[in-house]
């Protein structure tokens, strides 16, 4: 008899079959995912999913009688009451469900294929999906950088990071430890031996003394104050660090104008930011700000789901955000995002002073501030730009912190996304480096 | 009985194993399996595997060098969300018809599961995979892994050469045929050149030594007959009827390439493998339970098993050979574990303490005193079928309280045709013995006829046996698949079985890609 101890051998044998089996039903799920991450939240995207499939192309069929029809002949066990030539009449359901011949109408995917996605293969249809090509994939799981943590002390180390307090302590332990004379008590026997030379009275004893006085000056000596064995050296441990933390403002014009389509678009660009800041950043706040002719701060079921009616403000929301920065989220201690999308619409009257809060107080704020058109047209009637355009572009500056974009449809939010990246990072560091602040 | 040695210090305690203790468990058992059940194995290896590993066989049915393809990811996938979810346990064991006889146990087990597992698999499966006269004229136990070794790579080479897609179409067919891809009785050798023509020889010899020109004179038969006669000569060269439709189409295809009969080949050979193993699954499980539950008791008598391991092996022992009625929730058709075991048990006590029906029914066995001599000529010799027919006792029958039920469609009441008295035992013991066949149970489809000399389109019968027609939708993806192989129309007719009425027609199908 052997035992082999298996255990051990590569794991994951079976991932072959289950690549095989993502891309048989690859049209499927990618149908799946793309309505999973509509309906997901922002913050749940780069989580793992369970998603349903419907079973087209996952059949395996093979000849087998149908449930039902003909002559049959069955033998079960645990009989109670019955005796030979008793009728059982047939159970209700299975009477009403078809019966005949034909078995049940076998629905097309009513029998669904429920299984779980991994978080990686999750992301890559969905990313997928936004035709991210591979290069900026990469960049986008790559991990963060690290940061030096403290992690106890050593004995060997620069002298930089010498650490003192340790240092004395081991030295005070082994100096009272070796009996090392305190500087206290040689000064007293000195005193003494001054006393007794001066007064001459005791030669005997100053002998004695001088003896005694030699012996722990001798003994201070052989005794150091500080010993190589006493030195310690802080140790530091280098740990992944979020550069720091950062915040993300939504800002979404919920007028009647905006319809589900808009929003839809508008939700991916949200989720490709919040994955974007999630891989740089440990700790990423998102804060909802929709607005009509008034704006407020509301959760993000609200956000995306519930319709308003009303003129359209946009200063309002500009304003409510400078207000929500101000409450809970100092400058200094957060990077601070937004991406505004918005079918163009805005008051005219309100145009000036929303260019005034955003040139003034937003821009300055943001590490980075991305406006998205969304909409079938970019146009108004005469011809123009929307008059949201208009008044951003005024703002616009080279080199500066606002980008603006348009998107019409939903295979175009990746390369406006990455356009808006890789433009940023070719002006600056500060976007693709995770920033440290404006 | 032999005589035994009771000793007070059990192989092991506690829960936790070892590779030691196993050691010590696998020869406490052995000692038992051979010297006292006089069981005959192959060499036994065990391997110690994790969850995931167990996951991963199981999902490739069973066999760890199989082939890769998809339905084995969509599978493992299934498995794996029941699993996590908690809906279902893992088998504590699997194992392989092989020489060596390999038998997986999951690290998670505690030794009390060991022992059971090895008591199961490594002695009582392994026993019978290696004296079942099915499994000896059907599989090649020394053969299996070499040649899942050969498929495997097979498979990977051919993907790799004619593309995954090209690969999955053929593998997808043959799945599809799998359950009609079997030969069920030994095919007759074709005779070899030499063979040809001594017969011919032999022929012609006869012929002249029994010549007589009077023949000349009789009238030629009618010419009607020529039409038949042609395609009795076709069938006979095509080999039809022919009810193994993959060999069928592997041999005689006319589109496929040479790799994509080999691909048929490999399918083929596999559901071959398992044909066995379908007929015996009653049995094989039962004679694997009786196995391990007379091991471990012995070994609790002999004080190698703790009391405390042995509430935990009967514990799962009870789980697996439980029987809900039929009017329970949880019942889904005889257990095969619970009547496997119960039968056997049966017939111990049948040998050992026989009571006058018994010696009336079972006269050949009854009161001959040796059980397992008893047992193992019936694992030896039977599969499910003809076991239940020859072996399932009167007193069981009461004891699990059988009976038969007769359904037709059309009525909306079932009758109790027969129940556990006088009267029914023999009723009952032949409908149950029928519902093990597996010619009954799967349906019977037939290669019929191929216009080869028209459109060559493929006719495939289905002999109807009481009324029972095909899954539809399900056979309407079948017969495409068939198409695809076969590259002309398939037409699928129902056919009642005795009266040759035809009950359904399908659409000829056109295959839907090239191969």
């Amino acid at each position: 008899m052997n035992i082999i101890d298996r255990r051990l051998n590569p794991q994951g044998k079976s991932l072959a079959n289950r690549q095989r089996f993502l891309r048989r039903a690859r049209a499927q799920i990618v149908k799946a995912v793309r309505e999973a991450s509509g309906s997901r939240s922002i913050q749940d995207i780069g989580n793992g999913e369970k998603i349903s499939i419907p079973m087209d192309g996952l059949r395996e069929p093979s000849f087998h009688r149908a449930a039902k029809g003909g002559i049959r002949d069955y033998v079960v066990p645990g009989n109670k009451e019955y005796v030979e030539g008793d009728r059982i009449k047939k159970p209700e359901e299975e009477d009403g469900e078809g019966g005949g011949n034909q078995g049940r109408p076998d629905g097309e995917g009513a029998d669904d294929f429920a299984f779980v996605l991994s978080k990686e293969e999750f992301l890559d249809i969905f990313l997928d999906d936004l035709e991210l090509p591979d290069l900026v994939k990469k960049k986008m799981k790559q991990t963060e950088s690290t940061t030096p943590m403290r992690a106890g002390y050593s004995v060997t180390g620069s002298p930089a990071n010498l650490n003192i307090v340790r240092t004395m302590r081991n030295s005070l332990s082994r100096r009272i430890a070796l009996r090392r004379p305190k500087p206290a008590e040689l000064a007293e026997l000195e005193e003494e031996i001054r006393a007794l030379e001066e007064s001459g009275l005791d030669p005997e004893r100053l002998s004695v003394l001088r003896l005694e006085f030699d012996r722990l000056v001798a003994r201070s000596k052989r005794v150091p104050y500080i010993d190589p064995l006493d030195v310690r050296y802080s140790r530091f441990e280098h740990v992944p660090k979020p550069i720091t933390q950062a915040v993300m403002f939504c800002l979404m014009d919920v007028s009647g104008s905006m319809t589900e389509h808009m929003k839809d678009l508008a939700k991916r660009f949200f989720m490709l930011l919040y994955l974007f800041l999630s891989r740089r950043y440990r700790h990423v706040d998102v804060v909802f700000i929709r607005h009509t002719h008034e704006a407020e701060e509301v959760d993000e079921d609200t956000f995306f789901y519930s319709t308003e009616t009303g003129g359209t403000v946009v200063s309002t929301a500009l304003e409510e955000m400078r207000k929500v920065i101000e409450d809970r989220y100092p400058v200094g201690d957060w990077n601070i995002y937004c991406a505004q999308a918005s079918d163009g619409d805005n008051t005219s009257s309100d145009n000036a002073k929303t260019a005034g809060l955003l040139e003034d107080v937003i821009l300055p704020a943001c590490q980075y501030f991305a406006y998205i058109e969304v909409g079938a047209e970019y146009k108004d009637w005469l011809g123009r730009d929307s008059d949201l355009w208009r008044t951003y572009k005024q703002v616009i500056k080279p080199g500066g912190h606002l980008a603006m974009r348009r998107v019409r449809v939903r295979s175009q939010i990746f390369p406006v996304f990455r356009d808006l990246f890789a433009k940023e990072r070719h002006d600056s560091t500060t976007w693709a480096a995770g920033g440290e602040g404006p | 009985m032999t005589t035994t040695t009771i000793t007070d210090t059990p192989l092991f305690t506690g829960a936790d194993w070892d590779f030691d203790k196993v050691r010590r468990v696998y020869d406490a058992v052995e000692e038992i399996a051979k010297g006292e059940l006089g069981l005959i194995t192959y060499p036994n290896q065990i391997e110690v595997i994790t969850a995931e590993q167990m996951l991963d066989a199981y999902s490739s049915i069973g066999m760890p060098l199989m082939y890769k393809h998809w339905s084995f990811g969509k599978r493992f996938a299934q498995d794996e969300t029941l699993y996590r979810k908690g809906m279902r346990g893992l088998a504590y064991e699997i194992v392989i018809n092989s020489s060596p006889c390999i038998s997986y146990i999951m690290e998670e087990n505690s030794m009390a599961m060991q022992t059971l597992v090895i008591a199961h698999a490594a002695f009582g499966h392994n026993h019978f995979f290696k004296n079942n006269g099915l499994f000896k004229q059907w599989t090649d136990a020394k053969g299996i892994l070499d040649y899942m070794e050969f498929a495997k790579g097979y498979v990977a080479h051919c993907e790799e050469r004619y593309g995954h897609q090209a690969v999955e179409r053929v593998m997808d067919a043959a799945h599809a045929l799998m359950s009609h891809g079997v030969h069920k009785y030994p095919r007759k050798r074709t005779p070899d050149l030499a063979d040809e023509e001594r017969r011919a020889a032999e022929r012609s010899a006869y012929q002249e030594k029994m010549y007589n020109d009077l023949w000349r004179t009789v009238p030629k038969a009618a010419a009607t007959k020529q039409g038949s006669q042609e395609l009795a000569e076709r069938k006979r060269r095509l080999g039809l009827p022919e009810e193994n439709m993959l060999y069928f189409l592997e041999k005689m295809a006319p589109k496929l390439a040479p790799w994509q009969r080999e691909l048929i080949r490999i399918v083929r050979k596999i559901a071959q493998y398992f044909y066995p193993q379908k007929q015996t699954k009653m049995m094989n499980e039962g004679c694997a339970t009786f196995t391990h539950y007379t091991i471990v008791n012995r070994m609790h008598e002999k004080g190698l098993l703790s009391d405390g391991a042995m509430l935990e092996i009967l514990h799962s022992h009870t789980s697996v050979v439980f029987q809900p009625d039929f009017d329970d929730r949880r019942y889904s058709g005889i257990n095969p574990y619970a009547l496997g075991f119960n039968m056997m048990g049966d017939i111990r006590r049948i040998c050992e303490a026989p009571t006058p029906e018994d010696r009336e029914w079972f006269p050949d066995f009854a009161g001959n005193g040796d059980p397992y001599g008893t047992l193992r000529q019936a694992w030896a010799d039977y599969r499910d079928e003809s076991f239940v027919l020859q072996y399932l006792s009167p007193a069981l029958i009461r004891k699990m309280r059988l009976f038969k039920i007769h359904d037709v469609a059309e009525r909306p009441e079932m009758e109790v045709t027969a129940i556990h008295n006088e009267r029914g035992y023999r009723e009952v013991r032949k409908s149950l013995a029928r519902s093990y066949d597996i010619a009954h149970l799967e349906t019977d489809i037939q290669i019929v006829d191929v216009d080869l000399a028209g459109d060559r389109r493929l006719i495939v019968h289905h002999l109807v046996e009481n009324g029972m027609l095909l899954n539809e939708a399900e056979a309407i993806r079948v017969v495409r698949h068939i198409a695809n192989l076969w590259g002309y129309e398939v037409r699928l007719i129902e056919i009642e079985s005795g009266t040759d009425a035809v009950l359904k027609t399908y659409e000829d199908m056109a295959p839907t890609s090239m191969m």
